[in-house]
């Protein structure tokens, strides 16, 4: 065979190929990896809620994409970041699974960025709440979809200095998510003229606060900041209701609480409590309408973790049907292009950086005489402009941006 | 002064003192348990944290469904939880006497895999609210630190708890039945003594033990499915230390080992949570049956 011969063969070749990934879906069939904390500290605000959220994003689309079956398989990750990677990658290679979604939990976001990465397939990011996953940890394919360390740093934190919280002192879980989230709130605190006198870095998960709670005492700050989540800021919460902290003139500024934590803190102890939220159940007719249809197939209403699982889904299978491709870099451009429209997110917009930038809200827990039923746990009190939440693209460090 | 020294006013050192008791009156009350049921039944009861558990929801369940307040379920819940062991013995552990320690082990950690695995799948992972009995709300300022009455009153309950079990196992006949019954099983059901009855009734002991700890849980961590497994390694190393199946043992190392840990969280709070195992490794190397275990 000449050299043109052989030039020719190989451009049809290449041509062919380009054709068949781009006019097709792979495989015959769209599949979403969801991998999530089914059975651990964080299974009640992401884990089997999640799956169910992502599942009715599929109904809307009648189970099918640009003609193809779309299909979801799950795992428990544990919170480790091995099991994620090696599921991933046992997903990848051989499960035909195009996207993954959920990954609560910084260390096992970062395991399955490396696989995402490696293998060029998108990373719907919803539960882990670092903002290195868009800074200096981003990939191109990594989208952070509902919240992060930074919204709720601007939220909470900024809202707190303003009612005169000017000195803090932060009990921080000592991993990744505990220390992003204590740096960030640390420069807010700073830019609005506050002052961080110090943290106590506890084990992760910790049983018992009460030893944190008297150094925090002792430091004679204002303000005990809780970088943590889950079980460790309930657990918090109550040993500084316990030990007086409140009564004593302190305030307790919960940094990452979802409505679970809430129910399991008790209202009478958490009313007033302030809190950054990506997502109420009781906004707006959408989004009743919306956790209704959840309540009834899980017996409770949706965190910011699940709504927020759903958008993602829902937003890649929109682009799908776009462009009728599941190709990765194709269907990357189009979400891109494509505002994030639906009851989580009003006009959100999906940077290269891969944060979605939607709109934050400031919430208040209800006293138990203002709730008139169960789930009548929150009040919103401000509404967070996306910019403000998550800043502006040119603050981000992502190499690839 | 040496706290001055070591850089830190004695208020804050005498409260971390405190504090340390406190959870070390958890972790003798949950040893304490786990060398009952080891020195005597020889079983490795890895389910002691679900039963633990298990205590801490019965108490929450006797309030919610019966209206049975704090200090009913101080007396019910492990009378219940105790009664639930009693079962595990006779139809499960009971089939592993006389074979390798490991299958007892096994055993136990599988059934606090599926009790816990249960509990969230009914319950959820996030826990439910429990408050602490209106009698014992509030607290008193000692001057270095603010006491609450209820953590008061955990030291002393579990002190009592642990003084009376001591003085069961060491001075009555039921605990020198007891100790004979895992010298030689065969010659004191020989004498006329019911051994696989007394076996069981020390399985429940230990398990009520377990959940009297539950009890006095609940109004300070939250009711959460999750709340045993993470204490459950801690306590077992504080019975490593003790020495496996020494009553006095585990109760002297479970309120030192607390102690050294709230000790640990002012100078190096990373470091609390490895601080008993580095404890535990140096104790195996220089005493492998424990400070109070025997070295046959």
């Amino acid at each position: 065979m000449t050299l043109k011969k052989t030039l020719i063969a190989g451009v049809s070749a290449a041509s062919l190929l380009c054709g068949a990934a781009s006019a097709e879906i792979s495989d015959g069939v769209v599949k979403i990896g969801l991998m999530s904390d089914m059975s651990g500290t964080y299974s009640d605000v992401a884990g089997e809620g999640a799956a169910v959220a992502a599942q009715m994003a599929i109904e809307e689309f009648g189970g099918t994409v640009a003609g193809a079956p779309i299909e979801i398989v799950t795992a428990d990750h544990q919170n480790k970041a091995d099991i994620a990677a090696n599921k991933a990658r046992e997903w990848a290679d051989t499960g035909q699974v195009d996207a993954f979604a959920e990954l609560v939990t910084t260390s096992v976001a970062l395991a399955v960025f490396e696989v995402a990465k490696q293998q060029n397939k998108i990373a719907l990011v919803s539960g882990s709440a670092s903002s290195p996953l868009t800074n200096e940890a981003c990939i191109p394919t990594g989208l952070h979809w509902t919240y992060n360390t930074r919204a709720l740093a601007v939220g909470t934190g900024s809202a707190i200095v303003k009612e005169g919280g000017d000195s803090w002192y932060f009990l921080t879980a000592d991993y990744a998510f505990g220390e992003a989230l204590e740096r960030d709130v640390s420069a807010v605190v700073e830019a609005s003229g506050g002052t961080v006198l110090g943290s106590a870095k506890h084990p992760f998960p910790a049983s018992d606060f009460s030893s944190f709670i008297l150094q925090a005492q002792a430091s004679g700050a204002k303000v005990i900041g809780l970088a943590n989540a889950g079980a460790d800021t309930v657990n918090a919460i109550k040993a500084a209701n316990e030990f007086g902290v409140v009564a004593a003139g302190q305030k307790i500024a919960g940094l990452l609480v979802f409505m679970p934590n809430v129910k399991s803190i008790g209202q009478d102890v958490a009313q007033g409590l302030q809190m950054t939220v990506s997502f109420y159940w009781d906004m707006d007719d959408e989004t009743r309408a919306w956790s209704q249809k959840f309540y009834e197939k899980t017996g409770k209403m949706p965190t910011g973790i699940q709504a927020g699982t759903y958008s993602s889904v829902l937003h890649y299978l929109k682009a799908i049907e776009a462009t009728g491709t599941d190709d990765t870099d194709t269907v990357l451009a189009k979400m891109r292009e494509m505002p994030v429209e639906d009851m989580f997110a009003k006009g959100g917009t999906l940077r290269t950086d891969g944060r979605m930038v939607h709109d934050m809200y400031l919430a208040e827990v209800k006293k138990p005489s203002e709730s008139e039923g169960e789930w009548d746990l929150l009040k919103i009190v401000r509404t967070i402009p996306g910019e403000e939440a998550y800043g502006p693209l040119s603050e981000s460090t992502c190499p690839t941006k | 002064m040496l706290t001055d020294l070591l850089g830190f006013p004695p208020q804050v050192l005498f409260g971390q003192l405190l504090l340390g008791l406190i959870n070390g009156a958890f972790y003798a009350v949950l040893s304490l348990g786990l060398a009952v049921i080891f020195g005597l039944l020889n079983i490795v009861n890895f389910a002691h944290g679900a039963l633990y558990m298990l205590g801490a929801f019965a108490t929450a369940g006797l309030t919610t469904y019966f209206g049975i307040g704090y200090w009913g379920a101080l007396i019910l819940a492990p009378l219940i939880v105790g009664a639930i062991g009693m079962l595990i013995e006779r139809f499960l552990l009971r089939r592993l006497s006389g074979v390798d320690h490991l299958y007892g082990l096994l055993l136990t950690f599988g059934l606090a895999l599926v009790i816990e695995g249960s509990f969230v799948k009914l319950f959820g992972s996030s826990g439910l609210p429990y408050a602490p009995p209106p009698q014992l709300m509030g607290g008193v300022n000692l001057g270095f630190m603010f006491l609450p009455w209820y953590r008061g009153w955990v030291v002393l309950a579990a002190v009592v708890m642990c003084l009376v079990t001591w003085y069961i196992f060491e001075k009555t006949k039921i605990g020198a039945y007891l100790r004979a019954g895992t010298e030689n099983p065969k010659l004191l059901q020989a004498f006329g003594v019911n051994v696989p009855l007394l076996t069981t009734l020390a399985y429940g002991y230990g398990v009520a033990l377990a959940a009297f700890a539950g009890v006095l849980a609940a109004p300070i961590t939250q009711v959460s499915p999750l709340m045993g497994s993470n204490l459950i390694i801690v306590v077992f190393a504080v019975v490593v230390i003790g020495g496996m199946g020494s009553i006095m043992g585990a109760i002297v190392t479970g309120l030192s080992m607390g102690v050294i840990e709230g000790l640990t969280k002012v100078f190096w709070p990373e470091a609390s949570a490895t601080v008993i195992f580095a404890v535990m490794a140096i104790v195996l190397v220089l005493r492998p049956a424990g400070l109070f275990g025997n070295a046959t």
